[in-house]
């Protein structure tokens, strides 16, 4: 028998993300929808499942959830109901969680994204509303689990691909597609250290040419994409490992240990998964009409793939550009409305993927939340460019402009003086005392060390405080020495 | 008739312990139910439509405003056993 390569094989992958809705209240009470609270304060009796209670659905979570679907290109069912899913775990209450089985929110949708530069289409199986469960607290010292319901209830989207992923990348190249198109969408805060996206991966392989799935597993307890990509390299080599020298795959959960930087099999106390899915009596059916879902449809945004293209077809924008431009929603409307004040497009998009964007990460904030005003940024970056600011002064004046958008771009530069100066005259002159005071130099120069032109181009914009335009003063003392 | 092997594996996911004795009339009343339904299967239902629920209702909603929850005390108030404002549980998985 010939010994078998990874190559022989073909890495399939399925990824589950859970997607928490920012809804203002839980899917079925009026419990505030809230992260970080003291444990058990946003629990009443229905979402701590207390007998006699019963849900009622939350409008906006139904609306979101539609809303998300159309994003992913699904079909919407018509008639959405809910199903419970029976397991005992102690972060249910209830003993069942409220889900939907055989009628979904929507169905056969997909997301396109770039897997090395070439477009490749992930079809979306399902997208399916449900509750959150709370939150466990393994405290192994004590040989027991604290339980927080605080989260149980958290209105959540359950987005399944089909097996369509055929490598880790491209694992990671669709979640962070889905991310980006989702918190266009503004139903979620999608971020994964408070949890509010999550991912369940499925992996398994298959001799190439194999049209047939292998055993696959479950991997859970990722929290980021990119422990997803390096659970599932991690997987795709045990799995490999197991596969050429003879042996099978077990059919199971595998949980990541980001320390060990391993998967292991979940041990658990459960028997085997039966959900016993039965539709749930304490909610009726819901039917959604056509006019409904097309008046959601009509709120859906431009989706950042379109952005992105547009971006480069309105305004000239290369595609690194236009693309780091959409990685923020907030961030390409204030580019457009910057570029619609401005016919210096390209020095803009500079201003924004530059001194901007290292503000606003140093900040952890978005555009949306500083007062800055489109206009006040265009003239910032005009006067910068017409030489009548330096660059250094204009990355002054953006900070106090993010701190206060009660200031304008000419009270600053008028206050603190840091207008540039490009008199000719008075640079001219600053330019030959400079030379007069570094004879020395100047001879060096004229005997063949050009890299000292540096040293006096720094000497003068010493000299003139910092305010000469230094586009200027290198010109003067360039005549001065070479033209003279 | 419903096995002693499929009484265990229902008694096990309900989370009820059945002593030896009980497990005889639990496998005859289940039987009984399952008997009934299969007399349900032989009607022809064709024309149909499956019903989920029986109430003539449809699209009962909620809107998203906020309501008063309970206090961390009296949501703790009927725990078996509860430490740092939390339920205490047996721990179920094994890290």
């Amino acid at each position: 028998m010939s010994i078998l390569t990874q190559k022989d094989f073909e890495t399939v992958i399925g990824l589950e993300v859970h997607l928490q809705f920012s809804t203002r209240t839980k899917i079925f009470c009026g419990c505030e929808n809230a992260f970080g609270k003291e444990p058990n304060t946003c629990v009443c009796p229905v979402c701590l499942g207390l007998p006699g209670t019963l849900p009622v659905l939350n409008k906006s979570a139904l609306d979101s959830a539609i809303k998300t679907a159309l994003a992913l290109n699904c079909t919407v069912n018509s008639y959405i109901k809910f199903d419970r899913k029976n397991y005992y775990y102690p972060d249910l209450p209830k003993g069942y969680q409220i889900s939907q089985f055989d009628f979904p929110i929507g169905h056969d949708g997909y997301l396109d994204i770039l897997v090395n530069g070439n477009p490749k289409r992930i079809r979306i199986h399902r997208a399916h509303i449900e509750e959150d469960a709370g939150k466990l607290i393994h405290d192994n010292a004590e040989g027991c689990s604290l339980v927080d319901y605080n989260r149980t209830g958290t209105p959540l989207m359950e987005i399944v691909t089909e097996p369509d992923l055929r490598s880790p990348q491209e694992a990671y190249d669709y979640l962070t597609a889905l991310k980006l198109a989702l918190q266009y969408l503004d139903v979620s805060d999608c971020d994964m250290e408070k949890g509010s996206l999550r991912c369940d991966a499925n992996i398994s392989l298959r001799r190439a040419g194999e049209t047939r799935l292998g055993t696959k597993t479950e991997l859970k307890n990722m929290n980021s994409f990119k422990a997803v990509k390096a659970a599932l390299e991690f997987e795709e080599m045990r799995q490999f490992r197991v596969l050429a020298t003879g042996g099978t795959i077990v059919q199971e959960t595998r949980l990541w240990n980001e320390d060990k930087q391993a998967t292991f099999t979940m041990r658990t106390k459960e028997e085997a998964h039966d959900y016993r899915y039965f539709p749930e009596p304490d909610l009726v059916p819901f039917i959604v009409e056509d006019a409904e879902i097309e008046r959601i449809r009509l709120t859906l945004p431009e989706n950042p793939q379109a952005k992105c293209q547009r971006l480069q077809k309105d305004y000239g924008l290369s595609d690194y550009d236009a693309t780091i431009i959409v990685q923020d929603r907030h961030l390409a409307d204030f580019f457009e409305h910057c570029a619609k004040h401005s016919g210096k497009i390209k020095k803009i998009a500079n201003w924004i993927i530059g001194p901007l964007l290292k503000e606003l990460k140093d900040r952890r904030c978005s555009v949306k939340d500083l007062s800055l005003k489109p206009e006040q940024f265009v003239l910032l970056v005009e006067k910068v460019e017409n030489g009548d600011l330096s660059n250094l002064a204009g990355k002054d004046i953006l900070i106090t402009l993010l701190e206060d958008g009660s200031k304008t771009v000419e009270d600053l530069i008028e206050k603190s003086g840091l207008s540039q100066v490009s008199d000719d005259a008075l640079l001219e002159s600053i330019a030959d005392e400079t030379l007069k005071e570094h004879a020395d130099v100047v001879t060096q120069i004229k005997n063949g060390n050009h890299g000292a032109v540096g040293f006096l181009i720094g000497q003068a914009m010493k000299k003139s405080q910092g305010k000469g335009n230094p586009k200027k003063i290198k010109d003067i003392i360039q005549r001065r020495l070479f033209n003279a | 008739m419903i096995t002693n092997t499929d009484l265990q594996y229902i008694s096990a996911l309900a989370r009820m312990s059945l002593a030896e004795e009980e497990l005889k009339p639990m496998a005859e009343d289940l039987s009984s139910i399952l008997d009934y339904i299969a007399q349900l299967q032989k009607l022809d239902v064709t024309d149909i439509k499956p019903t989920s629920h029986v109430l003539p209702l449809k699209n009962v909603y909620r809107d998203d405003s906020i309501k008063p929850s309970l206090t961390q005390e009296k949501a703790l108030s009927f725990a078996i056993s509860k430490a740092k404002g939390a339920f205490k549980v047996p721990q179920i998985v094994d890290n």
